[in-house]
């Protein structure tokens, strides 16, 4: 039941962002090509509970969370973003993490600001946390600020997962 | 030698709470596409006047219920300007630390107004420091080919 619950909540959210970013700003659909994912059942998730924000998948010893919405906006889908990733490191004990932002069409400063936050807390666990799949414009943003610098970013998921895996 | 387009405009007051520039910016955004502006210069409007009017709500007026933000976007296809203006006592933006610097660069906030900066032709507060006047030129070839 609370999976289900769980589903319909996540399918209703992606619908309206969808819905409402595609139409309106005009970009394309995000092309990602993920290598082969397992998603992680509740047994194997190490006590995780929903996610609305993020999907969490395995690939290896390495965990991928792909960000769900399209723009990184409002504050309080950004608190949430970061208390799930949180859980991941903090509850889960999660040690290499690959952000795949895909989905990702904006973000906002605030965003960057959660994004700095978690690097120090995956670093503060001995972890390491990867961003990857980062549209141009978007790495641009990374770019002016030289966060670029801060974090470790790949070209795509398969990259990440590699370098997070060796 | 193109005509000059007349564009669009509109003039508004926000409430003081977060997630108020959401319909001003569906708006913004549906004028930019209709008059022609690529998707990077998309992207770049988009930062800047998300993040000018959240600063203004969050940090101008501080999330005052009795409070507004005065927003003017114009939309031509060779020019967007925005201008953003809180009730709130104003503040320096020289005095802003370079989130650049290498021993800032993990600091979590800060990074706002150099976007803005960075993302649009021109960016200026005035004197009080409490209204931000933004522009951005379209690139000329860019604008020729969208005609």
């Amino acid at each position: 039941m609370q999976l289900a619950r769980q589903t319909r909540r996540l399918g209703a959210d992606r619908g309206n962002w969808s819905e409402a970013a595609g139409n309106r700003v005009g970009f394309p659909a995000a092309a990602s090509r993920r290598p082969l994912a397992k998603p992680l059942p509740n047994w194997q998730s190490r006590g995780m509970s929903s996610h609305r924000r993020i999907d969490v998948s395995a690939h290896g010893p390495v965990t991928v969370v792909q960000i769900v919405d399209k723009k990184i906006l409002d504050d309080s889908a950004i608190q949430e973003m970061g208390s799930e990733i949180l859980g991941l490191i903090e509850q889960d004990g999660h040690r290499s993490l690959a952000l795949d932002f895909s989905h990702v069409e904006y973000l906002s400063s605030s965003a960057l600001g959660k994004l700095i936050t978690l690097d120090r807390k995956m670093k503060g666990h001995q972890g390491r946390l990867s961003l990857c799949s980062i549209r141009p414009e978007i790495l641009e943003v990374f770019q002016i600020t030289k966060l670029n610098k801060v974090f470790d970013i790949r070209k795509d998921v398969a990259e990440a997962v590699a370098a997070l895996g060796a | 030698m193109g005509t000059k387009t007349i564009g669009w405009q509109k003039e508004l007051h926000l409430p003081s709470e977060r997630g108020a520039s959401r319909h001003i910016m569906e708006e913004l955004l549906d004028q930019l596409a209709s008059h022609g502006w690529p998707q990077s210069d998309v992207f770049a409007i988009h930062m800047a006047a998300e993040e000018a009017i959240t600063n203004a709500i969050v940090h101008g007026n501080k999330l005052d219920e009795s409070k507004t933000v005065h927003v003017v976007c114009r939309v031509a296809a060779e020019m967007v300007r925005i201008e953003v203006t809180d009730q709130g006592p104003g503040f320096d933006p020289k005095a802003i630390p370079d989130c650049t610097l290498e021993e800032r660069l993990d600091v979590p906030n800060g990074r706002g107004v150099m976007l803005m900066r960075s993302f649009m032709t021109k960016l200026e507060y005035n004197a009080k420091g409490n209204r931000v006047l933004m522009e951005k030129q379209r690139d000329p070839a860019a604008a020729d080919a969208a005609e």
